[in-house]
């Protein structure tokens, strides 16, 4: 089988070494930067990031990055967006005042509401471990980096804002927070996004990222 | 709710795994990352790695171990111990660590948690607070391990640190802390009453049961264990499972 290269973007937020090893783990050659000529000559692109919203689309826009990655989405090589990294994906966010993102996929980022469905306080950041379902207009996991995991497999999740696309059909998999559906994964032709951590999500998580490298 | 999350703790003294009781009188249990493994193998949904010595001498071994760490457990790590500076953070959370768990230091200058959740987000920046019962239900703050007192209330303590950034509290009592007899269920009631982050209540678990009062009476969002697991009395899976039967909401993990 040929190694696939995978471009890890750099734009100076997180825990890009657990990323880069869980990709390392599955078989592929890891290439972190924030170089355009590399990340348009790779197989695969993962934007990673933790953080806020704002301050990331600021990063990549000082990096001259936002339209490197989409040139990447028009390519159609596979792209893999992590936690805030699936945020960016959408047309923009609520998250201190109103914010553009990339526009790759259309919707909205809000924030996880304060009250569960019942009225009680929740507690934000959504921190924990939480099982996956398939969305309701999802057309099932087949075919999607969801393909090798079961129904009920649970992801490590920590997030206080939650990537709302406006198709409902590119909402692949959600997880119950609160009482409230939560997009856990989304997707639109080559382009996907994980709410959750799928480095941090033992052989979960592992199972997402091997597909992410299959040709 | 979130599911109540199992976490595995690892005191580390230079680069051995040890354990002691009442943060005091520290034997040497083993390589760490064997250790780790093992619980990453059983489901531990986190990991806490806790340098023990760190801040008495001003430094963190830490890094080459959860290094190392990262290359084959893929779970979450909290790493604590002689955090003294945003740089200090920076450096573990680049050497693979989730978040960092800061005590002394916090303490000393309760600005290091707004600078580390301000740069890394506040689900980095985990208080980790020693709290040792001095007149009944009222529990005051040590640091360097046990071994400093403070003069300041836990309540009131903690009740700064999130307002300043934390997004967590790790919990641990000194006065339970080793001994097997489960948690100090007052604290952690006490402190998860006043605040709205995660409360990791830590120190004391003997057996199952204690997890399960610790949850249905002190409300506590995460456990953290060592002993238990160390000498192997119980495996994750066996808490685990315990704690389903008793209603506790946990991870859905089916072992490979």
């Amino acid at each position: 089988m040929r190694v696939p290269d995978v471009t890890i973007i750099d734009y100076g937020v997180g825990n890009l070494l657990s990323v880069q090893r869980g990709f390392e783990h599955c078989g592929a050659t890891v290439r972190v930067t924030a170089d355009p000529y590399e990340i348009l000559s790779s197989d695969r692109v993962v934007i990673p990031g933790v953080g806020a919203f704002g301050s990331a689309m600021q990063s990549l826009a000082v990096l001259g990055l936002i339209e490197v990655i989409c040139e990447v989405a028009q390519r159609g090589t596979p792209l893999l967006g992590i936690c805030l990294g699936m945020q960016l994906l959408l047309e923009g966010s609520e998250e201190f005042g109103n914010t553009p993102g990339l526009g790759l996929i259309p919707g909205r980022v809000k924030p996880v509401p304060a009250r569960t469905v019942s009225g009680e306080i929740l507690k934000i950041p959504h921190i924990g471990w939480s099982s996956l379902q398939p969305s309701t207009f999802s057309a099932g996991w087949s075919g999607t980096l969801l393909h090798d995991n079961k129904i009920g497999d649970a992801a490590y999740f920590v997030h206080s804002f939650m990537a709302f696309p406006s198709d409902p059909v590119d909402r692949i998999a959600d997880c119950v927070y609160g009482g409230h559906q939560v997009p856990a994964v989304i997707g639109r032709e080559t382009i996907t996004g994980c709410q959750f951590h799928p480095e941090k999500s033992g052989e979960v998580g592992l199972k997402i990222l091997r597909r992410f490298c299959l040709d | 709710m979130s599911n109540i999350r199992l976490i595995a703790r690892l005191d580390i003294k230079g680069p051995n795994l040890i354990k002691g009781i009442h943060l005091e009188g520290l034997r040497v249990i083993g390589s760490p990352n064997e250790y780790a493994l093992r619980y990453y193998q059983q489901g531990a949904d986190e990991l806490i790695y806790m340098d023990c010595v760190a801040s008495l001498y001003g430094r963190n071994h830490l890094g080459d171990i959860i290094r190392s760490a990262a290359k084959d457990i893929f779970i979450p790590m909290t790493v604590g111990g002689g955090i003294r500076s945003v740089e200090d953070a920076t450096n573990i959370l680049r050497s693979g660590a989730d978040k960092v768990a800061v005590n002394t230091a916090a303490v000393a200058r309760p600005e290091l948690i707004s600078e580390i959740s301000y740069r890394f987000g506040r689900q980095c920046m985990v208080l980790s607070v020693e709290a040792k019962e001095v007149t009944v239900g009222n529990w005051e703050v040590y640091t360097d391990n046990g071994r400093e007192r403070t003069g300041l209330n836990v309540i009131d303590w903690v009740k700064r640190g999130v307002v300043m950034g934390a997004g967590e509290v790790l919990l641990t009592s000194i006065d339970r802390e080793g001994t097997r007899k489960g948690f100090d269920i007052a604290l952690v009631r006490a402190v998860s009453a006043e605040i709205s982050v995660p409360v990791i209540a830590c120190g004391g678990m003997g057996k199952p049961d204690d997890l399960i009062d610790v949850v249905n009476m002190g409300y506590a969002d995460a456990v953290a264990m060592a002993d238990i697991l160390h000498y192997n009395r119980y495996t994750v899976g066996e808490i685990r499972a315990a704690a389903k039967t008793a209603g506790i909401g946990v991870r859905y993990y089916e072992s490979a």
